[in-house]
């Protein structure tokens, strides 16, 4: 169930910053601060009354770290790669980065279904849609 | 009134007919029909990394290819459910209760036929009500001042959030979360920076595909990476032939058909009751009109085809509120506004009129698009089979490459490629904690015309808060909200019987 703190933690900062707008402009933003800190009473309030000191891990059944932060870091990596190498790179790197998140994912299976993603990928977004985004480039560290 | 509804319906299918909305709307229900059959993959998450690609098209092209997704993936998510027990998606939980069994028997196949052609029924009912419906709600709508639109969206924000799937609390709080998230950026009557924590990159707000992808793409994406088991193939052998339902089976489809329509329509109607609420409620409903009740659950063809022909027709007639309101019944809805709103058009009551090829084009393309998913599911059911059998784990890289790539293609901006990975990460975590992500949506796609209208209703009644009472259009919908809340509490407060958990339950999974 959802933990107390958590929610106001939450919740808080939106309150804060909302009532430090002045009037005009930060009407609305307060009145949903203080609308959003009543109903994270309010679940937490239900969660306290229906947990019953039985407390649940917020976290699922089995825990994928690595998948997590794969996952996480495959955006990371198409930033850097992309803005600095460009996009063939961006994309390799990104699509590698997230497959080696799999449990049974191996450096060759990652590597080819990268290589593949990445010609399709350049082959449809650079020349048919035309982003402008440099294929391949360099722009120093 | 019939007479001008079929001439601007002949004009519609004029405009869907077009060779380039006839090869946009063919892609639609194509890779919505993929998707669904997929498991792992959404419609949410699919028409969130199409919508980058719809830039380029025009707005009527866009919109039919983006609503062709959300169809045609439930065509597809009925031949997973049936053949494989996988309710890919919440509106087919149900159907794999009798659809499973019936593969098991070896009739998989006539319960693909019967769904196919119930969901076909079930949709083109859904159209027939949005062709005479919606111009009727429309020219109510016209009516409106700032003050009964503010109050109808507030109607809408709750029973989106409200009715939809998980506790009405939390959905409510989501709501509120994203109504804030729409206040990020420029204020659009004072020009005061709101929330952007001095960051100039946040000055035109959060970009809605940074926020869908972010929340249906990479947030999804965590939550079933490595819990998607390798399909199970065993029973999907379904040829051509098999797909014929007996005759005895056909009977036996007719009368659960029209009842699991009329379900869906009236479902559709109710805002915020989307597919999945109505195909549960057919089943239900089937199951106590049924002489043998105990039976369900052991392959019985009425319990496969009243709620697929449910769920069909309401999508459909979720469109109605959707295209002649501007207010979304779900996040999918929301979604389909937003792509709108990004080609420039301003969704509310006045864009049947004002873009009659929009509206009149997407009600002929949802027909030819059913024709076509007819078309497509019938001869090839082998291929979509054999799609099952794709890994997850080759889906889910090349999927993160089409958010980043899309995300940066929307405004050839870097930031929002992080942006839309930090909100993953909040996604996700709202996820695990029970917080449903779908309100989300529909309050930042709604929050800015909602506090825009909000002010304006002030600025006429000179800061009267009473005017929303006063008026009697607005009155009624405020009415409604405070009903609507009244019976949520109700229903918490009271001592719940079985049959009242078992719904929600399986409608949360």
């Amino acid at each position: 169930m959802i933990l107390f703190g958590l929610v106001m933690s939450l919740k808080g900062p939106s309150y804060r910053l909302g009532s430090l707008m002045h009037m005009g402009p930060g009407f609305l933003p307060t009145a949903l601060g203080v609308l959003l800190i009543c109903l994270g009473i309010g679940i937490a309030a239900s969660s306290l009354v229906t947990a019953d000191g039985e407390e649940e891990d917020i976290l699922p059944e089995n825990r994928e770290w690595l998948a997590w932060s794969c996952i996480l870091a495959s955006p990371l990596a198409f930033m850097l790669f992309g803005a600095y190498f460009g996009m063939a790179p961006g994309t390799f790197a990104c699509v590698f980065v997230a497959s080696m998140g799999d449990r049974d994912a191996n450096l060759k299976n990652s590597l080819i279904l990268s290589a593949l993603v990445t010609v399709f990928g350049v082959a449809l977004f650079s020349y048919i849609l035309q982003i402008p985004m440099p294929v391949l480039t360099w722009r120093g560290l | 009134m019939i007479g001008t509804a079929l001439t601007d319906l002949w004009y519609g299918f004029g405009v869907a007919l077009e060779p380039h909305n006839i090869m946009w709307c063919f892609i639609g229900v194509l890779v919505g029909n993929m998707v669904g059959v997929l498991p792992g993959m959404g419609p949410l998450a699919t028409i969130s990394i199409l919508l980058p690609l719809t830039f380029g098209i025009k707005p009527v092209g866009a919109i039919l290819m983006l609503a062709g997704v959300m169809y045609g993936a439930q065509y597809g998510g009925a031949i997973c459910s049936i053949l494989l027990n996988l309710p890919c998606h919440p509106p087919h939980a149900v159907t794999c209760l009798d659809g499973f069994p019936m593969t098991k028997q070896g009739r998989g196949g006539a319960a693909l036929g019967a769904t196919v052609f119930a969901s076909f029924v079930g949709a083109s009912w859904g159209i027939t009500e949005m062709i005479f419906l919606a111009p009727v709600l429309v020219r109510v709508a016209m009516e409106f001042g700032p003050a009964e639109i503010c109050s109808l969206m507030l109607l809408g924000l709750l029973a989106g959030s409200t009715l939809a799937r998980g506790s009405p609390v939390k959905g409510v709080a989501m709501t509120v979360l994203g109504l804030m998230l729409g206040i990020v950026g420029t204020d659009i009557e004072t020009g005061a920076e709101r929330f952007t924590f001095g960051m100039t990159h946040l000055d035109d707000g959060i970009e809605l595909i940074a926020l869908a992808l972010g929340l249906f793409g990479i947030g999804e994406f965590m939550n079933s990476v490595n819990q998607v088991s390798t399909v199970n193939a065993k029973y999907a052998n379904v040829t051509l032939k098999d797909m014929r339902p007996s005759r005895e089976e056909m009977r036996r489809t007719i009368a659960p058909m029209f009842r699991g329509t009329l379900i869906g329509s009236l479902c559709s109607l109710i805002p915020g009751t989307g597919p999945t609420i109505a195909s549960f409620v057919a089943y239900a409903t089937e199951k106590k009109v049924s002489k043998t009740p105990e039976k369900f659950g052991t392959g019985m063809i009425e319990g496969v085809v009243c709620p697929e022909a449910a769920t069909h027709s309401s999508i459909q007639g979720d469109f109605i509120p959707t295209m002649s309101l501007g207010i979304p019944g779900d996040a999918v809805m929301a979604l389909l506004l937003g792509a709108l709103m990004i080609q420039g058009i301003v969704p509310g009551p006045q864009l049947i009129k004002e873009h009659p090829d929009i509206f009149w084009g997407l009600v002929a393309s949802f027909w030819i698009g059913n024709i076509m998913l007819v078309i497509l599911n019938v001869p090839l059911i082998g291929v979509w089979v054999k799609l099952l059998t794709i890994p997850y784990k080759y889906l889910y890289p090349s999927a993160m490459f089409f958010c980043c790539i899309g995300v940066y293609a929307a405004n050839n901006d870097m930031f929002q490629v992080g942006e839309t990975a930090v909100i993953g990460f909040l996604g996700y975590v709202l996820l695990r904690l029970g917080f449903h992500p779908a309100p989300i949506l529909l309050g930042f796609v709604l929050g800015p015309r909602f506090e825009e209208n909000f002010r304006r209703a002030m600025l006429i009644s000179r800061g009267d808060i009473g005017v929303f009472i006063e008026r009697p259009i607005s009155a009624v919908f405020i009415g409604l909200c405070v009903l609507l809340i009244g019976l949520q509490v109700y229903v918490r407060l009271r001592p719940k019987k079985p049959g009242d958990i078992v719904i929600p339950a399986a409608a949360a999974e």
